[in-house]
C-alpha cells in the first residue's frame, strides 16, 4: 500500500495469541509435548467468583476474638480407630521427595506441625525426614508403589489411596532424568538418570469392587486403626464420591483442575479435568443422599490460596481444603528475589513452571543439592506456619461476619455469584437475583 | 502348631493374632509361629501385614490380596490364590500349590513367591525385587514395568511379556506369544546360567535345568524420551 493510505492498527488474534503462537513454533521444533508444573493456568470459573453476604437485619455477627469461631476438624471417623485431629481445616497436600527437594518437605513438615495440621507423602514414598517432621502424615498409596512398604504404613497417621489427581486425571507421576538423584533412584528402584514412566493405574486393582478388597487388605494390614482417604481429580465428582464412600473411604480428597503437579504435560493441565468450583456441589450431593455427609469427611483442593477460599469451599459443604502449590509459594517458590535467575532461564518471578528441570532457584523443586541449600527449612517452616494462620483466621473473620461459631457452620445460603456459570455450578444465586442457573426443577 | 478356623472365626481375629504373635518374635517372648489356618473358602486378605517369621499354611483357597505386604513370613496355601498374592511382599516366602489370578506378586519388593499351577494376566507387574517362580503358564502383560527382580516361568508366557521393562529379569522356558515394548530376548551366558539356577533350588524345582531357558530383559531404549519412539508409547 502506498504512504498516502492509512492503515489499520496491527491486531493481534486471540485465537493465535503470544503463547499459542510460541506453543506451535515449540511443538515444531522439537517434536515433544510441552512438560511443565504447575495447576491449570487459564481462568476458568472459580471461588473468586462467589461473595459472602455477611450480617444484615436478619443475620447478626459473633464478635471477633471474643465471641469464639471453632476451626478444628476431625478427619477419618467413620472406621479407623485413630481419626487425625487437626486445629484447622486446611492440610498439606501431596508432594513427592523427588519432585521437591528433602529440604523443601521438612519446611512443609515444620509448618503444618506448627500450624496443627498434617502433611502428605508423594510418588516418592515416604523419607525419614519427613515422618520425624510433621507429627501428622497422610501416606500416598499411588500406582506406582515407589518405596511402598508395611513398615512406613504402619508409621503414617493415614493412608491416601490416589486414583487421580486434578492436574492429570489419568495421568501418571514423571520424573525426568535431571530429577532421578542417587537417592531418589534407590527410594524408588530405578536406575539413577533415566525418565521415569509411572503408571498411571493401579497395579493390583481397577474398579470400585476391587478397591473394596484393596481397602479391607490395608485396614487389615494397619489393624484398622488409620484413615484411610481416597484421592480423585476433578473428573466425575458426584459418581466418584459415592463410589468412594461405598469402597469404604473414610475421608475424600476432590483435586480439581487448578490443582498442580510438578509434571506433567501441559495439554493435559489445561485440558482434563474440572474447575475446582464444580466438583464441589455435586460431590456433597452424593455424601448427602448416601446419608454420609460429615460422616465421610471431603477434602477439597486445586487452586485454594487464601481464607475466603476455604471459607467459600467450607460454605459449599467441604470439611476441609488442602493446599498445594500456595504451600510452596508461602516457602519461597517463584519469589521475586531470584529475578536474575528465572530470567536466566527463559521465565520470570509468578510465571516460572519448569519444575520438571530440576533447576529452580528458590531450592524447591530440585535435587541440586547447591540450589536445595538455598532453602533454611526452619525459616521457611515458619514462613508456612503464619500462612496457614492468616487463612484460618480470614476464615473465621468471614464465619463470625455470617454468624457462625464454627467454620463449619458456614454454608450455601451464605453466598451469592457474579456470573452465570459460577451460580450454576455453585448453586447459589446469581447476586441481586433469586436464580440459580441450571436447576431444570426451576 | 496353632490352629485357626476362618469357618468359626472372623478374618480380624486371624490377622490380629498373627500381628501379635509376630511382635511376641519380635520382643524375645513366647511366640505361637507355626500356624494351621482352615476353611478360607475364598476369604481376601488373609494373613496380611505379617511382620515376623510366622509359619502359616493355609488349607484351602483364598480370595484377593493372600500374604499381601509379607515381610519375613512363610506362608503355604494348599489350593489356589484370587488376585494379587503376595503383592508388596518385602521379604519371606509364599508357595501356592494351585493356580494363581492376576496380578500375582505385584510390586514384590523382595523374598520368593512360587506358583505351582498356572498364574494368569500381569504376573510379576511392576516387581520391585522379589523373585517369582511360576511352574506353569503366565497370562499377558506379565511382568509389565517390573523395575527389578525376577520372574521365571517353566511354562509359556501371553501377549506383551516384560512390556515397559525396566531392570528385571526374565527367564521362560516355554513360548512367548509376543513381547511388550522394550523387552527382548537376551543372551544367556554363564553368569546368568547360574543365577537361574539359584533361583530354581531356592524355589524346590530340580526337574528342570537353566539351559532350557531362554532370557529375557530391556532393551532400555525407553529410558530416555525420544521423539522417533513415539509409536512404542
Amino acid at each position: 500500500m502506498s504512504s498516502t493510505n492509512p492503515s489499520t492498527t496491527p491486531r493481534k488474534s486471540a485465537k493465535f495469541d503470544d503463547y499459542t503462537l510460541s506453543e506451535i513454533r515449540r511443538a515444531a521444533a522439537t517434536g515433544l509435548y510441552d512438560i511443565r508444573g504447575a495447576g491449570a493456568k487459564r481462568k476458568v470459573p472459580g471461588l473468586d467468583d462467589l461473595l459472602f453476604l455477611g450480617a444484615s437485619m436478619s443475620r447478626y455477627p459473633l464478635e471477633g476474638y471474643r465471641e469464639k469461631c471453632g476451626t478444628g476438624v476431625v478427619l477419618g471417623s467413620r472406621f479407623a480407630q485413630k481419626p487425625l485431629e487437626l486445629k484447622i481445616p486446611i492440610t498439606i497436600a501431596g508432594m513427592s521427595f523427588g519432585s521437591l527437594s528433602g529440604n523443601a518437605k521438612e519446611a512443609l513438615g515444620r509448618g503444618a506441625t506448627l500450624a496443627g495440621t498434617s502433611t502428605t507423602t508423594g510418588d516418592g514414598g515416604m523419607t525419614p525426614e519427613e515422618r520425624g517432621h510433621s507429627q501428622l502424615l497422610v501416606y500416598q498409596y499411588l500406582p506406582s508403589r515407589y518405596g511402598m512398604n508395611p513398615d512406613d504404613l504402619r508409621k503414617a497417621d493415614a493412608i491416601e489411596i490416589v486414583v487421580g489427581q486434578g492436574a492429570k486425571p489419568g495421568g501418571g507421576g514423571m520424573l525426568l532424568g535431571q530429577k532421578i538423584s542417587p537417592r531418589v533412584a534407590e527410594m524408588r528402584t530405578l536406575p539413577e538418570g533415566i525418565d521415569q514412566r509411572s503408571a498411571c493405574r493401579h497395579p493390583d486393582w481397577t474398579g470400585p469392587d476391587d478397591l473394596a478388597i484393596k481397602i479391607l487388605e490395608l485396614r487389615e494390614i494397619t489393624d484398622w486403626q488409620k484413615p484411610i482417604y481416597i484421592k480423585v481429580g476433578g473428573a466425575r465428582p458426584y459418581y466418584d464420591t459415592a463410589l468412594a464412600v461405598k469402597a469404604g473411604a473414610d475421608v475424600v480428597v476432590l483435586d480439581g483442575m487448578e490443582g498442580g503437579t510438578a509434571a506433567t504435560q501441559e495439554v493435559f493441565i489445561e485440558h482434563v479435568g474440572q474447575p475446582t468450583l464444580a466438583c464441589i456441589r455435586p460431590a456433597v450431593d452424593a455424601l448427602q443422599e448416601l446419608g454420609m455427609h460429615r460422616k465421610v469427611q471431603l477434602i477439597l483442593s486445586g487452586g485454594i490460596r487464601n481464607g475466603a477460599d476455604v471459607a467459600k469451599a467450607l460454605a459449599l459443604g467441604a470439611d476441609a481444603v488442602s493446599i498445594g502449590t500456595a504451600a510452596l509459594v508461602a516457602i519461597g517458590d517463584n519469589d521475586p528475589r531470584w529475578e536474575a535467575e528465572y530470567q536466566a532461564l527463559g521465565s520470570t518471578a509468578g510465571a516460572y513452571d519448569d519444575w520438571h528441570e530440576g533447576n529452580d532457584p528458590a531450592g524447591i523443586s530440585t535435587q541440586d543439592p547447591e540450589r536445595a541449600a538455598r532453602l533454611d527449612p526452619v525459616a521457611a517452616g515458619r514462613r508456612l506456619a503464619n500462612y496457614l494462620k492468616v487463612m484460618t483466621l480470614e476464615a473465621q473473620t468471614i464465619a463470625r461476619a455470617c454468624g457462625k461459631s464454627h467454620v463449619h457452620h458456614l454454608e450455601p445460603e451464605d453466598l451469592v455469584a457474579l456470573s452465570v456459570e459460577s451460580a450454576a455450578m455453585a448453586r447459589v444465586p446469581l447476586a441481586g437475583t433469586d436464580w440459580v442457573p441450571g436447576r431444570g426443577d426451576q | 502348631m496353632a490352629l485357626f478356623d476362618l469357618q468359626e472365626r472372623s478374618l480380624r481375629e486371624l490377622n490380629a493374632e498373627l500381628h501379635r504373635q509376630a511382635a511376641l518374635l519380635q520382643q524375645g517372648a513366647d511366640a505361637d509361629t507355626e500356624w494351621e489356618v482352615t476353611n478360607p473358602r475364598g476369604s481376601h486378605a488373609v494373613a496380611v501385614g505379617i511382620d515376623g517369621a510366622l509359619t502359616v499354611n493355609v488349607r484351602g483357597s483364598v480370595g484377593y490380596y493372600c500374604g499381601g505386604m509379607n515381610q519375613s513370613g512363610q506362608i503355604h496355601v494348599e489350593g489356589s490364590v484370587g488376585p494379587g498374592v503376595g503383592e508388596n511382599m518385602m521379604s519371606g516366602s509364599i508357595r501356592v500349590t494351585g493356580d494363581a489370578s492376576q496380578y500375582a506378586g505385584a510390586t514384590g519388593r523382595g523374598g520368593q513367591l512360587v506358583i505351582e499351577g498356572n498364574a494368569s494376566s500381569r504376573c510379576g507387574i511392576s516387581i520391585k525385587g522379589i523373585d517369582i517362580v511360576v511352574r506353569g503358564d503366565v497370562g499377558h502383560m506379565s511382568a509389565f514395568m517390573a523395575q527389578s527382580g525376577n520372574l521365571v516361568v517353566l511354562g509359556n508366557a501371553g501377549d506383551a511379556l516384560g512390556d515397559s521393562i525396566y531392570e528385571a529379569k526374565l527367564f521362560v522356558r516355554g513360548e512367548v506369544q509376543s513381547l511388550g515394548a522394550d523387552c527382548v530376548k537376551k543372551e544367556m551366558r554363564e553368569q546368568h546360567l547360574k543365577h537361574l539356577t539359584g533361583l530354581l533350588e531356592r524355589a524346590q524345582i530340580s526337574d528342570v535345568r537353566a539351559e532350557e531357558f531362554t532370557r529375557y530383559g530391556s532393551a532400555r531404549q525407553l529410558y530416555h524420551f525420544d521423539v522417533d519412539h513415539a509409536d512404542a508409547y
